[in-house]
């Protein structure tokens, strides 16, 4: 069962609280997404800690239900 | 994850300069991300080897947890986990991954 983008945004922000999420659903398909997080509290972390933040913010979900998820993360411009 | 499993991971990572969890196999990779991932190494030149995770339930669960990363691909270069896909994006055109591999001595064309 293929999971809604509100969902996967809802999911990051409870674990990330002051992320800033863009979704994209890449296919159309409700299934192969594109999540772009941008928080103040990734800097000074590498790019696995800040991805690791958003899979664990993600839980079991990733590579279960949410199979594709293009993940980019970032800081906030000044 | 049973310790043998673990060990046999471990085992794999130290055996290979540049070693490629994925999904299918580089010729027939099968998954866009793990296609990704190939094509990125190819288009650096550099001589890796893979480990088709379908092939091996135990690995594709066990190195899960032996990286702490949920998803595959999963790059490895001289034992050290990179990333998966997206990681391997954005330092392959930011050139970071051609300097982590000239760091670590792994000899690549491009």
């Amino acid at each position: 069962m293929p999971m809604a983008a509100e969902d996967i945004e809802t999911l990051i922000r409870e674990g990330i609280p002051d992320a800033t999420v863009e979704i994209t659903d890449l296919a159309g398909d409700g299934d192969h997404y594109a999540a772009r997080v941008t928080a103040e509290s990734f800097r000074g972390k590498s790019r696995l800690q800040q991805q690791r933040a958003v899979y664990a913010a993600l839980g079991e979900r990733m590579g279960g239900v949410l199979h594709a998820l293009q993940l980019t993360t970032a800081v906030p411009q000044e | 994850m049973t310790d043998q499993t673990q060990a046999r991971i471990g085992d794999l990572v130290n055996g290979s300069d540049v070693l490629l969890f994925m999904k299918g196999s580089p010729l027939f990779p099968q998954c866009g991300f793990s296609s990704r991932a190939v094509a990125i190494l190819q288009h650096l030149g550099v001589e890796f080897d893979s480990v088709d995770v379908l092939q091996d339930q135990e690995v594709r669960q066990g190195i899960k947890q032996f990286s702490d990363w949920p998803t595959i691909p999963q790059l490895y270069v001289k034992g050290e986990f990179v990333g998966g896909s997206d990681i391997m994006m954005e330092m392959y055109e930011s050139g970071e991954l051609k300097g982590l591999l000239a760091d670590k001595g792994v000899a690549h064309t491009a």
